[in-house]
């Protein structure tokens, strides 16, 4: 599977300068650019607490033409890789505000095992940018007291999969502070890592942990996919009030995108539409968005059309997006890499199936991994995830 | 079996000979109205040199103690009663008999030091400015409860005072608390965290994860193991291969205190304190007793016998040598003490009356506290008809 490089539809072609002919776009549809109905959701302004210094653009991707007067003023913006977006979300929040601070295992000198976190520690300090020892469970814990007194941690776990050693108190602690307390707590940590299916990492590297903690009451959930989001994503994250787990993905972290040069930070409860359509509706997230993409280019030049909706917020879901989606095309598919039983997906369909059962042709097909430890072999491992062809057999089963 | 009973016991009274003995050393300065008493037994170190017997302390200080120890100590019978008669539901586990540590430990520190401990928290919650109200409308389920009753028994916290809980997860609080140490020093303040946990959660892995992040940060963090000799029915010597629990931290200095002595334990957290600032975590073993079993669904007496119990409060019991001291320096009649005794009788049985008087919360409180600004996403009941809620 090819990286593939996302389009970022900052402004039109007409808008006088801002983008030369240098600049590398990558279309990923024949399409036209996608559009972002995010007029509605314009809540920004009801957020209390928090002062925010930058521009805040609602918008995950910018309408074609729209924002061509502000762009004209920005600069053209600059190319960088997912795990360096992260970083860049990181340093600007760790600039704007000195609670934030970062713990995890060889987050500091090592520069972090993804390099998420390079060169912060030389920059910020070994207080902020804190290496810990390899204790999950008491380093996730003592995140939490600290920001129960009003710091703002970052906790990253070097995989996701080792944060079940704290799950105890992601769920107790962080989770459930807030109510237990009666309010008077707030727990504003971010709990980061990448997770998914990697390449051959083996069972215990290679796991999905949305499915285990989607339960938890009082966290969010959000997954990011490109770039752009990641750094969005980041910087809303470690900004909200409440407690919120940000999954990365393995294979992502070397994907490509250009970014604006000015600061935004993006919606978390917000979904993100990665191509409109009008006869199927895809929800996915995180990297099985890519094989979505590669999958629908198959599908359109076989005649279909589908929409294609990045779900980006797995805890609450962003039903508003979704429900507008399937009012129009009436057919749903998710395609997750959670295993079948008890995650995303599984949710998701509940979801779907009790707020729109009315507006639904045919029942939601989900495609998931496979419920098996996640093999070494190459081959078996790519069977446990859902691949292209899949994708494409099942919108044309939908759509039948 | 015969054999348990007997170490138990010789263990747990081995305090004996030293009060009833005449080697306390009484001395009174009226000029300056200080007085030294010697603690019950010196205190013992691992690592460090331990601090001196003598404390001093003032009339007024001695009148506090036993004021509040007393306050406490009615307020946990009445929480028996309370839950006998079922107005209290669900777990309520009882401080009655280590009011010492939790009275103790506040004439050491002020309120911007920070105190977490686990669910036998509701002295603790009193010491650090809660009052009996909140505590009672929380025990008893009421939205005047400090928690706005959505918490219980093991979820008292009181913001303002210092105090972050209240938790029900057995060791859990320890990375909290060594959290709570991190931020301070990150922020310089010159305060200290108390981190309290209970001699069967000194076995728990995240215990020594804490401590060996605690040394190597020098976090101001103070780890405080109330030894009450059983973890729930399992006493400690049948848990611990070495119950030394001050001597656990290896590496970290740990001091061993009688927890059933007021004064000793102000000393040694006063000890603690300066140490923690300077020199990073410090364990101290409070060596103390609870005379209720381990919550209200344990009678207490199926593993230690109630020779052993009784034998406890008649030597040791916290309050009454406060009140021994008290009559000894004449700073207070029998008669006194025991009106003060009535007088906070009537205060927690107002208190209690005020609390039924309480309402309930409010169905929509169940989806309140969820979120900070709220995600919008919607909440129904169990039967998706009632209580329909945005979350705020």
């Amino acid at each position: 599977m090819a990286a593939m490089l996302q389009t970022i539809g900052v402004a039109s072609p007409a808008a006088s300068g801002t983008f030369p002919d240098h600049q590398k776009f990558f279309v990923s549809s024949l399409h036209s650019l996608p559009v972002i109905r995010s007029e509605a959701r314009l809540n920004f302004g009801s957020i209390h607490g928090s002062s925010r210094a930058g521009k805040l653009i609602a918008k995950a991707v910018a309408t074609k033409g729209e924002n061509s007067a502000a762009s004209a003023a920005s600069k053209a913006g600059h190319e960088l890789l997912l795990f360096e977006a992260l970083r860049e979300g990181l340093e600007e929040e760790m600039d704007r505000d000195p609670r934030v601070c970062v713990m995890g295992e060889d987050v500091g000198h090592y520069g972090g095992s993804y390099k998420v976190t390079k060169d912060l520690a030389q920059k910020f300090g070994d207080l902020r940018v804190l290496d810990t020892p390899i204790a999950e469970n008491s380093f996730t814990g003592m995140a939490i007291g600290a920001a129960m007194t009003g710091l703002r941690p970052v906790i990253e776990g070097m995989n996701m999969g080792f944060l079940l050693l704290a799950f105890n108190q992601i769920s107790d602690n962080c989770g459930m502070l807030h109510y237990t307390s009666g309010g008077q707590f707030t727990i504003p940590a971010v709990i980061r890592g990448p997770g998914g299916v990697g390449r051959q990492l083996g069972a215990e590297h290679s796991q999905r942990l949305e499915s285990y903690f989607q339960s938890i009451p009082g966290i969010q959930m959000v997954a990011c996919s490109t770039p752009y989001n990641a750094k969005g994503l980041m910087k809303a994250a470690i900004r909200s009030e409440n407690p919120v787990v940000l999954f990365e993905h393995v294979l992502l972290y070397n994907l490509k995108e250009r970014i604006p040069d000015e600061e935004y930070v993006l919606n978390l409860e917000e979904a993100e539409m990665v191509r409109p359509g009008e006869q199927v509706t895809i929800l996915t997230y995180s990297r099985m968005r890519y094989h979505v993409m590669q999958a629908v280019k198959t599908l359109v030049n076989k005649g279909y059309d589908p929409e294609v909706i990045d779900i980006r917020s797995l805890k609450p879901f962003d039903l508003y997006t979704i429900g507008n989606s399937v009012k129009k095309t009436h057919r749903v598919l998710i395609v997750e890499e959670c295993m079948r039983t008890g995650g995303i997906g599984a949710s998701l369909t509940a979801a779907i199936n009790e707020n729109f059962h009315d507006y639904l042709d045919a029942p939601i097909i989900c495609l998931s991994s496979q419920d098996v430890p996640t093999p070494y072999a190459g081959t078996l491992e790519e069977w446990t995830v859902v691949q292209p062809p899949q994708i494409v057999t099942a919108v044309e089963q939908l759509c039948q | 079996m015969a054999l348990s009973t007997h170490r138990t016991t010789t263990t747990l009274l081995r305090y004996l000979t030293p009060t009833i003995s005449s080697l306390r050393h009484v001395s009174t300065d009226c000029s300056s109205s200080t007085i030294t008493v010697e603690t019950s037994v010196p205190f013992t170190g691992h690592n460090i040199d331990p601090p001196s017997r003598s404390v001093d302390t003032t009339p007024q200080e001695l009148m506090s103690f036993f004021r509040d120890m007393a306050l406490m100590r009615r307020k946990e019978i009445a929480a028996d009663s309370l839950y006998k008669a079922k107005l209290i539901r669900g777990f309520c586990h009882l401080y009655d008999g280590q009011e010492a540590v939790a009275v103790g430990m506040e004439a050491a520190i002020n309120r911007k030091d920070c105190i977490i401990t686990a669910y036998r928290d509701h002295c603790i919650f009193l010491g650090r400015g809660g009052t009996l109200l909140e505590s009672f409308a929380e025990l008893m389920g009421r939205k005047d409860g400090c928690s706005k009753g959505k918490g219980g028994s093991m979820h008292f916290y009181k913001k303002e005072g210092g105090f972050y809980g209240g938790h029900g997860i057995v060791g859990a609080q320890i990375p909290l608390g060594c959290g709570l140490a991190f931020a301070q020093k990150y922020k310089n303040d010159e305060n200290v965290t108390f981190t309290l946990y209970g001699d069967g959660a000194a076995n728990q892995g995240q215990l020594f994860e804490a401590l060996n992040m605690s040394a190597l940060w020098d976090l101001p963090a103070i780890l405080v193991c109330e030894n009450n000799h059983y973890g729930m029915g399992t006493a400690e010597w049948r848990a611990a291969k070495n119950p030394a629990y001050y001597k656990r931290g290896d590496y970290v200095p740990g001091l061993k205190v009688d927890g059933m002595d007021a004064l000793a334990v102000k000393q040694a957290c006063r000890f603690a304190k300066e140490h923690a600032l300077k020199n990073g975590p410090i364990i101290l073993e409070m060596d103390t007793y609870r005379y209720h079993g381990h919550s209200m669904s344990d009678p207490g007496s199926t593993y230690r016998t109630r020779d052993e119990i009784s034998g406890v409060r008649q030597e040791r019991d916290p309050i009454e040598r406060v009140r021994k001291l008290l009559l000894s320096h004449d700073i207070a009649s029998e008669k006194e003490l025991k009106d003060i005794e009535k007088e906070l009788r009537k205060e927690v049985d107002e208190a209690i009356a005020k609390a039924k008087e309480c309402p309930l919360p409010e169905p929509s409180e169940l989806f309140t506290n969820i979120y900070v600004k709220g995600s919008g996403a919607e909440s129904f009941g169990a039967d998706r008809k009632e209580v329909r809620a945005v979350l705020p």
